[in-house]
């Protein structure tokens, strides 16, 4: 099914350069392993049997933000955790998305104090909010693909201008 | 109160001259900044208070400023006598200081440096004064009562646009 049907008896497909890279990036997204709160629960739940994320090609939580694509800031940000958070994100090789994932991660949530960074917005640039306290399973997948559908979007000239 | 703690907090008054209060029971003790390393070291050595189970500082402010401010306080436990007593301190809000208890119980050393880190009363001839929660150039002590409360304001749909001019994004 699928492949074989458009490829005809001429063993030939032709497409795009620009939909053949965003299909890769998007079917082999690793996410990088960011648990910072109870978010990063449901993003556990996210992965494990009953949603399985993998069949998205996110099966592979990478521990090192160096082998990552992508960065789920699950949970609340401190003060003090920010500039390890840039950190991390400075050192995933381009190119690379992040998704706010919860109410806290995407603004602050019910944290306005001293202590929480008001949404990560203000220290790394974010694709995708995800919102929810915490938001379900289900909802970091259509997280997950709306970054997809962004993902397939992208057009060469646009990435060099930025 | 237990008649075994009113023999040690009787001791306690007539040594260091502190003062009691009861609340449903439980015994809170007054000392002055110079005696507490001493009611520390008898606590623990003749009673066997041999726990700080718990260490931490009240701001009592807004209130006048006869009263002093802050109180520090070490709760002890006493595993072998079944027994509990808290030792307050109080601090005025000009001289913030009291001697360090690391000397004498070592579990004094974190407890202090939090009490430092969020009070701002400093623990005289502690051996380690850093900052231990919070990020080092933050300005301030947060567990006082005059920290303002908010950081940054919501926003709102009402006001989305409005805040959103302020707001520290990054670049990239």
């Amino acid at each position: 099914m699928g492949v074989e049907q458009k490829l005809g008896n001429m063993g030939v497909v032709t497409t795009t350069l620009e939909t053949a890279v965003n299909w890769a990036r998007t079917n082999a997204m690793w996410p990088m392993l960011f648990g910072l709160a109870c978010c990063a629960i449901e993003m556990m739940a996210a992965q494990a049997a009953s949603y399985d994320m993998s069949r998205f090609g996110m099966e592979l939580m990478r521990p090192s933000p160096r082998q990552s694509d992508l960065m789920i800031v699950a949970g609340r940000v401190s003060r003090k955790m920010a500039p390890v958070l840039r950190r991390l994100y400075d050192q995933m090789p381009e190119p690379k998305w992040v998704i706010a994932m919860g109410d806290c991660a995407s603004c602050g949530g019910v944290f306005n104090n001293y202590a929480i960074v008001q949404g990560v917005d203000e220290v790394v640039p974010v694709d995708v909010y995800v919102a929810g306290c915490p938001p379900r399973p289900e909802a970091l997948i259509h997280g997950v693909l709306t970054l997809s559908e962004k993902v397939k979007g992208e057009r060469f000239k646009d990435a060099a201008k930025a | 109160m237990d008649t075994k703690l009113e023999k040690i907090v009787q001791t306690l008054q007539e040594k260091f001259g502190a003062t009691l209060e009861e609340f449903r029971g439980e015994a809170h003790v007054f000392v002055k900044p110079e005696h507490i390393i001493e009611a520390l070291t008898l606590l623990r050595d003749a009673h066997e208070f041999a726990l700080l189970s718990a260490m931490t500082a009240v701001d009592y402010w807004p209130q006048d400023a006869s009263r002093p401010r802050f109180h520090v306080i070490y709760q002890l436990t006493s595993l072998a006598r079944n027994l509990s007593v808290q030792l307050r301190v109080p601090v005025n809000g000009s001289r913030l200081k009291v001697p360090t208890a690391t000397g004498v119980f070592a579990a004094a050393n974190w407890r202090e440096r939090e009490i430092m880190d969020m009070f701002g009363i400093e623990f005289e001839g502690h051996p380690d004064p850093r900052r231990i929660l919070l990020p080092d150039d933050l300005d301030g002590h947060p567990l006082r009562k005059d920290f303002p409360l908010g950081y940054e304001e919501p926003q709102f749909t009402f006001n989305f646009e409005e805040i959103d001019v302020r707001k520290p994004y990054v670049k990239e």
